[in-house]
Formats: C-alpha cells, structure tokens, sequence
C-alpha cells in the first residue's frame, strides 16, 4: 500500500519510510493551514462532480468513481462547520486511506488548495489545547509552527469517524 | 536445494479441508457392521493424504495424529476391526479435531494441545483395545541392524542380481556409481553365468559382481544402496579390514542412520537448515486471518472456455478497428454486425468469468448429515435426512453468507418443527420424521426450500405472542400468511422456543436479516399437522443485474429489473389518499401504496404530481409496491459495487454501480425503501395503510 | 532434458513435486492418479516415474503394473512414494515391478536425491 502511494507522487515523497514518519501534506482551508500524513495519501486529483447519497450529512458530497472503486467525498469546510464555496480551479480533492472501525477505507476531501510536504521533527508537535464542550477537536493530532505560521495536524482516522455519531452532534 | 515449503500451505491447507469434508461424509454414511471396502477406502485415503501432506510440510501434530485415526481406520478397511457406532463417533470427533487444529495452523495460531492429546489418547486406547494389530510406532526406522557406525575399512560385496532384475527399472550401473558416493570402488565382473550366445536373453542380467569398496562407511550404508534390490539378487557383504580406532564423531550418526531414504550425500546441515526455516514461516503465516487470500479452484475447461473467448474478442475487435480506419458510410452495417458481435462476446465473456465463481450448493449442504445426526440424537428424536438438488450452483459469495442462515432454518425445523417420536406415532405419523433440503434454479435465481413433515407452525401460539408483544392489535386478525411471518419480526421468539438447541439469542429476525442483506427472500408455507417448509429465494451471484435505470429530476437511480413487474403511466382518477399521509393507486382490483423517490431520498423532482410521473410496480417481500419517478431509461446489465468498502451502509440503496460515462449510480433496495416510507410516514400512519388494504381487499 | 510422470492425487504434494523436479531441470508431466497416469504415459517415453500409492480411480501399485505391461515402460524406473508404516505397500510394490520407493514424509533434497540415484 505504501508502494502505491509513493509511486503515484513520487516527487513528494522520500524513499526511505522511517524518514517519511513525521512528513505532512499541508493544505489550506479558508485560510488556515492544515496537514495530513503523507504516508495516508494516496492521490491528488481535481475536483468533479460526485453522485449524491441520498439523506446522507450534508458535509458528504456523494461518490465518485475512482478506477473502478466508490469513493465518497467529503467536503472538509462543511466537515468543520466553515462557510461554504463555489468550487473553484484549485479546489483539490485529496483522497487519503482512513482506518476506522478496524478496516481501512478511501475517501476523498475536498480542499480549497494543496499547499507543501513539510517535515516535522517530533518535538516540534504540541498537543492540541483544550477547549471545552464548545469544540469538538478530536481530529486534531497536534499543532505545529512552519515559519510563524500555525499548521493544524489532523488525525484522519477521525476526520470520518462514525457517521452516525458524527451526524448527530455535527458542528454546525 | 533450498526450497520454501510454505509457498504450498495454502493448497496444503485447502485439500485438506476437502478431505475433512470427505472424511465426514464417508464416516456419516457408513453402515454400521458391515460397511463397504470401497467407502472405507475413500476416507483412508483422505487421512492418508493429510497425513503425508503434514509431515512433509513439517506439521508434526497433525502428522502424528492423523496417523493413529489412518492406523485405525486401516483395521477397519482390513476387516480386522468391525466398524461400530463407537469407532465412528471417534473417528468424527477425531476429524472435527483435525479441522480445528489445521484452522489454527493455516491462521497461525497454536494448536489446543490439550484437546489434540486427549483425543489422541482415546484413539491409542482403541487402537490397543481392539482386535486390531497393535499401531506402528511413527517415526521407526527401517533396516536398522545396529551396525550404523561409518568405519573406515574395506568391503567385500557380493551381488548376485536375479535374472529378472531389469524389469524391476533397476541397473546395477547405478547401484555402483551410488557405492562410489561411500569411497573407492573396484569391480570385477562375473561372467561365468552367461549363457551360450544362442541362448542369451538381452532382457535378462546374467553377470555376476566382485566389488571392493574402501572408504568410511557402515554395513548399514552398503545394504541401503541394495535396499530396492534386496529380494532380487544375492548379496553378501563382509569386512575384510577392521581400523575400529577410526571411528568417526558419533555426532554424525543421526545424518547416516535416518537414511531409510538412500541418500546418503545429504549434509546434516541442510537438515537443520530446513527444520529452522520452519518457525519462521509459521510466523510469517500468523499475520493473515484464514478467510483472507481465499483462493478457488477452477476447472481447466472453465479456462479453456474462456481463453477460447478472449480469442473471439481480439478478432472482433481488430474487425472494428479495420472498419474504422478507412469508413465509409456504406460500411455502416459491418460495423453494426461488429458491434453485435462484440456485444455477444463480451456478454459470453462475462456469463463465463462469472461461472468461475459458481460452486455446486453441495458444498453448503455438506455440513448437515451430521448436523442433523448429532441434533437428532440429542433431542431424542428419530430423523431422516433428504438432500437434492446439490449440484445446483450458485455463486462463492452467496454460498459463503447463506450458510449461517440455513443452519438456523435446519435447525429451527428439528428443534421446533419435527415431534418426538411418541407424538409422531400418537398421531398416526410414521415415528420418523423426514427434513428434506431442496435447491434449483428459477428465472435466475437459486431456490432453496427446507421442508419438515412435522407439527407446522402454531398459529395461535404465534399470534398470542405477538399481541403480547404488542406487534399486533389485541383485536387484529391476520390471516395465517401474516402470522407465519410475524416469526421473522425482531425480538419475536414463543416461549419454548429457547432451548438449548436453536435458542442462542439469535432469531428468526437475523435469518431474515441475512437473506434481504443478500438480496434475497424468505417464504413459509405451514400447514398445522402437516408441516413447515421455508423457501428461500437468491439471486444467482451478487456481481452483476439486470436494472432499469430510472431518473428523478437530475438523478439517475437503478431498480433492479427481477423485482418490477410493470411500470404504468399514472392516471389522475386512480390515485387516493389517506389522511394527507399515505398514497394509494388503484392498479385494476388492487390498492397499492405510493413510494415517492424524491421525497424520500430529499432530492428535487421534475414533477411532484403523480400523474406527470410514471409508477413502477415492484414486488417487494411479497408485497406491491408502486415507486413514483420522472422517467424510465434504459434497461442495462449492472456490475454491483458496494458503498461499504467506502462508505457505510445507506437506507434504500443496496449498492452503487458506474454507468458507461464513468458515473456513479445508486442501486434501490426496495424493501429498504419500503422501510424509509413507513419510517417517513410515521408508524401510526402505516398502520392505517395496513388497515385501509385490508378494508380495500 | 530427463522427464518425469509425477502422479498423485493431493494436490500440495504433486505441486512440492512437481517445483522441486523443475527446479531441477527435469520435465514433469503431471498425473492426478493411475487412470489419469496411464492415459498420459501411453504412446510417449519419459525417463522415469513418481507414483503416490493410495489413490482413488487407480492406486500407484497397478498403475506400476499396468504400466510394465507397455512395451516402452518395460524397464523404466519406477518409484513409489509411500509411508513407513507400510512394509507389505513396499512388497506389494515390488512384486507389481517397481524399481524402489521413496519414503513419506521427504524433502525436497531426498526427493532429487534418490532421484538422482535412479537416473542420475
């Protein structure tokens, strides 16, 4: 699996996996920064227009086909809560392998942008910070600065955890 | 040579659960005292090639103990032992033993040493009971004459060859070039036996040897050279030069005195090479669960068959490119012909790969003599077991997720639905009772009935449960149809119905469950006195379908075209409704309820008036259903892909599948809609459906 | 190249056999029991022959005796793969003209082993 991955974006990616431990691929999300492990993603590609699942949470942009296989699409502005946009050029869908529920799944997030592969050394990953009730934060694996800039690491395992127990406390 | 044995574990494992199988079959059809040879033969001979298999892919255990059920089973073939009830429940616990401990082995996990010595203890005490010869100890040597240390020293041999001794495929040539391995040879040759030339047969040895032979070597090498031979010629060896002092480290010994085989150039430390490689593989194995990586085996005309249509294909499709690559318009009906031609290849294609998947039902069907043997005898009761219909096939998927069911069905029927035998006889019955199992196939898709002659289901019984439940109204009347289902409804189970036999905490409701998830249907026809019979209905695999494509407003949806029976134009005056909540048409006599897509799936629809749209009348668990779209496309045959891989399970879609422009379309599970309408329009409203249909009916 | 009949009925076995010999440089034609064995030995030559004795349709032992009864087999080299346990196997072997046997279970080196032993 990681074989694949790393062949399909070979230009971002080292060869040797212990070095790609701490490896992310940034992306921006109306404004902020945000990053995934590297070693998750498994392609990039533009946007097109998905099938819509019927009663499905709105934050699900339906499926698409990808070689042959049903992808869903998740639109991570609306996964946060954030203010919808027209998709645009640079709409990127990152699709990524998730683990959860002990089984591992391809899903597609749509971004507003992809932005860098930056290396991050283990120290340099704060815990996120509590914030109460109010905020769901459990997606989120850590912070880290990149040049005085705040880049938000996120777990995605978490991102589609459980959609029945998502759908019903959703962050909007 | 270094080979990695594991790479054949996997065949190793998978014929051998194909000879427990047969093991089973056999035992359980054995005729207690006078069994036929030939029957015995046949699990021997399964034994024997587990137990071959196992020890030379290095599972001692199972080795071991499938030579003491091969030894027992030996006597029986022989006639030295009868074959009584005792010896055969034995030898099925043993195989049930077997399975386990190849299941653990194959998923890499350690073997129940305890249940395995246990097992095999009984099987030795029976062994050494019985009027049987007493079992072979494993792992004894042959030719051991005790003069196994390698001395260097000279030998003189004699070999006499007996005149026959070409015909046997042995050439002493050979034998000497072997004794050259074990030091310096000299040979002198005999030829005072040979006939006169006219009385020479060129077919027949007539030299005789001298051999001398110095090296370090032991008797016990020499004879083994000779060993194939021993019957065929006249040998003698003897030591004309004794250098005892030189006796070589005794700790070669065990590479010399395991040579039972002959080859006496293997190094001891290739031996152990092998047996280290051993552990590493069992741990490489332990990663994989054994469901993973299931193979199938597939016969060699399959393949045929279908290299013999990608052949087709090919001259089809250089056909289609010759056309286009200088068309004119009066090439036209070629290139329709071609694509004809290519439709029907590709559908033969498909009809053929989808065959490969195709296992005869027997293979689920297997399990249940002996099901029905021990559940039999637990409860008492006297059972007769009636099979057809196993060559039916159907595809591995299919087979793989209706096992669980079909020994619940079995299992409900003997528990529930046949009687004791005193009952049987108290009402005129013949004492035993008779579950048959029955498949075939019909308009695509398979059917399997389990049928008892036994006390049907109790109605009353039934229908007071349910009242209690609060699943039916105190004043309600169904007619026995509704009430035989009513033992599929969740949570439903009649209070003797817990036993220790089918009352697992798993009800009828997961029968059902499991058969919709297939997509498929379960009937009861039940007749007090008389008996039960459950039909269930599949599709044949759940690869592919047949579908009508449908569209609401700018979605395309598929209904899978096995469950429509018409689709109509709606008329205005044929529409009611009740309450503002539910929709009937009135199709001819008959009321049906309206599914209308888009509220239910929320999108938004050309038209919400019924009479703009068409209704597709679908068959849905036995009742009508009418599905209110926008338009009817084409009819296509579908590839099913599933939305779990991905995704997660969704209410009214049984799978999604990709069209010719590379969409994706989702596929209707009608019973699942059925639910979201009821569930949409609110339970109390349902039940005025019900009740309407009725008053209609 | 050397050939070889291969004959037996469990699938694991005949493939380990089978990979080995090739492995080798032997040709191997593959047999699934007597019957099977006959009809492909029939009108061709191979240079020797690796029979499984217990086998349904037909067992090793008449295979190898049937197979003597060919003019072009009459002295070709037959082995027999069987158990310790079976000593009358081996007689019985014999006496239907098998040149030796081979005991179960082997490895891969006593297979090429006592192999080479029988046409080198």
């Amino acid at each position: 699996m990681d074989i694949e991955t790393q062949s399909e974006i070979p230009s971002m990616i080292n060869s040797d996996p212990d070095l790609n431990r701490d490896q992310f691929l940034s992306f921006f999300l109306d404004g902020e920064e945000y990053g995934v492990d590297i070693l998750r993603v498994q392609e990039i590609k533009c946007w097109e227009n998905a099938t819509e699942i019927p009663n499905a949470p709105e934050y699900i942009k339906g499926v698409i086909n990808l070689r042959g296989t049903i992808v869903p699409i998740v639109d991570l502005r609306l996964r946060f809560g954030l203010e919808p946009v027209e998709y645009t050029k640079t709409t990127v869908v990152i699709v990524l392998k998730v683990i959860s529920a002990e089984r591992e799944r391809t899903v597609g997030f749509v971004v507003d942008a992809v932005s860098e592969v930056y290396n991050i050394e283990n120290g340099l990953l704060q815990p996120p910070p509590e914030m109460g009730d109010s905020l769901d934060l459990d997606f989120v694996k850590g912070l880290t600065a990149i040049n005085n800039n705040m880049v938000v690491l996120l777990d995605v395992d978490r991102l589609i955890e459980d959609e029945a127990a998502s759908s019903s406390h959703e962050l909007h | 040579m270094s080979i990695d044995m594991s790479q054949f574990h996997q065949v190793f494992f998978e014929e051998s659960f194909e000879g427990l199988d047969v093991m089973e079959t056999g035992l359980m059809e054995l005729d207690l005292g006078e069994a036929d040879v030939e029957e015995i033969n046949t699990i021997f001979r399964a034994a024997h090639s587990i137990k071959g298999g196992a020890g030379t892919f290095g599972f001692d255990d199972i080795a071991s103990f499938t030579h003491v059920m091969e030894t027992l089973l030996d006597e029986m073939r022989s006639g030295s032992r009868d074959v009584t009830r005792e010896a055969v429940d034995l030898l099925l616990t043993s195989v049930d033993c077997l399975r386990e401990m190849l299941s653990a082995v194959d998923a890499g996990d350690a073997i129940d040493e305890e249940r395995k010595n246990s097992i095999q203890a009984k099987l030795e005490v029976m062994l050494a009971n019985g009027s049987g010869t007493q079992p072979e100890k494993q792992g004894s040597n042959s030719g051991g004459t005790g003069n196994d240390h390698p001395t260097a020293g000279v030998w003189k041999i004699r070999f006499a060859p007996h005149p026959h001794l070409f015909r046997t495929g042995n050439d002493p040539v050979r034998m000497f070039r072997e004794l050259e391995h074990l030091g310096e040879l000299n040979t002198t040759v005999d030829t005072s036996k040979l006939p006169p030339f006219d009385e020479l047969d060129p077919e027949e040895s007539c030299f005789e040897w001298e051999l001398e032979l110095r090296g370090e070597c032991s008797e016990d090498d020499i004879i083994e050279v000779f060993e194939w031979v021993d019957e065929d010629c006249d040998l003698s060896i003897s030591r004309i030069e004794d250098k005892s002092e030189q006796n070589t480290d005794p700790e070669n010994d065990p590479s010399i005195s395991k040579g039972s085989t002959g080859v006496t150039e293997e190094k001891p430390e290739e031996t152990q090479k092998i047996q280290q490689k051993l552990p590493a593989t069992k741990k490489k194995a332990s990663k994989k669960t054994s469901n993973e990586n299931s193979s199938i085996r597939v016969g060699i005309d399959k393949i045929d068959a279908l290299i013999n249509m990608v052949g087709e294909l090919v001259i089809t499709q250089s056909m289609l490119s010759q056309i286009s690559e200088k068309f004119m318009l009066e090439d036209i009906e070629r290139l329709r012909d071609g694509i004809d031609q290519l439709e029907r290849n590709t559908r033969e294609l498909q009809e053929n790969v989808m065959q490969i998947r195709m296992l005869p039902i027997s293979f689920s069907f297997n399990r249940f003599p002996r099901l029905v043997r021990d559940l039999a005898s637990k409860l008492g009761k006297n059972i007769e077991l009636k099979m057809s219909g196993e060559q039916t096939e159907l595809d591995k998927t299919v087979m793989e997720k209706i096992g669980d069911p079909l020994v619940h069905l079995v299992r409900n029927s003997l528990d529930h639905g046949i009687e004791m035998p005193e009952v049987r006889k108290a009402a005129g019955k013949p004492e035993t009772g008779v579950l048959s199992l029955n498949a075939y196939h019909e308009s695509g898709s398979i059917v399997i009935e389990i049928s008892d002659d036994g006390a049907g289901l109790n109605t009353e019984k039934i229908l007071q449960k349910a009242r209690e439940k609060g699943l039916v109204g105190e004043e309600e009347e169904l007619p026995d149809e509704k009430i035989h289902e009513l033992i599929f409804a969740p949570g439903f189970s009649t209070a003797d119905q817990v036993s220790d036999v089918s009352g697992r905490g798993v009800g009828m409701d997961v029968v059902m469950k499991n058969i919709r998830d297939l997509g498929g249907v379960v009937e009861i026809k039940s007749e007090k006195g008389k008996g039960s019979t459950f039909t269930i209905r599949l599709p044949l695999t759940l690869a592919i379908l047949d579908g009508q494509l449908i569209r609401v407003g700018r979605h395309i949806y598929i209904i899978p075209l096995v469950s429509i029976i018409e689709s109509i134009q709606i008329e205005e005056e044929n529409c009611n409704s009740i309450a503002g909540k539910a929709e009937l048409y009135k199709l001819r006599e008959e009321y049906i309820p309206v599914v209308r897509l888009h509220k239910l799936f929320n999108v938004e629809p050309d038209s919400k008036k019924l009479s703009n749209g068409i209704l597709v009348v679908a068959e849905s668990e036995g009742q009508k259903v009418g599905v209110f779209v926008d338009d009817l496309l084409a009819q296509q045959q579908v590839v099913i892909k599933s939305l779990e891989t991905n995704y997660q399970k969704v209410d009214g879609i049984s799978g999604a599948t990709i069209l010719g422009d590379g969409t994706v379309a989702m596929i209707l599970d009608l019973p699942g809609l059925v639910d979201l309408s009821k569930k949409d329009s609110g339970r109390s409203s349902h039940k005025e459906v019900l009740m309407a249909e009725e008053a209609v009916a | 190249m050397a050939s070889i009949l291969a004959v037996d009925d469990s699938a694991s076995m005949r493939q380990m056999v089978t990979f080995t010999l090739k492995g080798a440089g032997y040709e191997v034609i593959e047999a699934v029991d007597g019957v099977d064995a006959l009809n492909k030995a029939k009108g061709k030559k191979v240079n020797m022959v690796l029979t499984d004795v217990n086998m349904p349709n037909m067992d090793g032992i008449t295979l190898i005796r049937e197979l003597r009864k060919l003019p072009e087999y009459k002295f070709t080299p037959m082995l027999m793969l069987t158990t310790e346990s079976a000593a009358d196997k081996k007689a019985q072997g014999k006496a239907a003209g098998a040149t030796g046997w081979l005991v179960k279970p082997f490895n891969p080196d006593q297979l090429l082993g006592t192999i080479k032993k029988v046409i080198g």
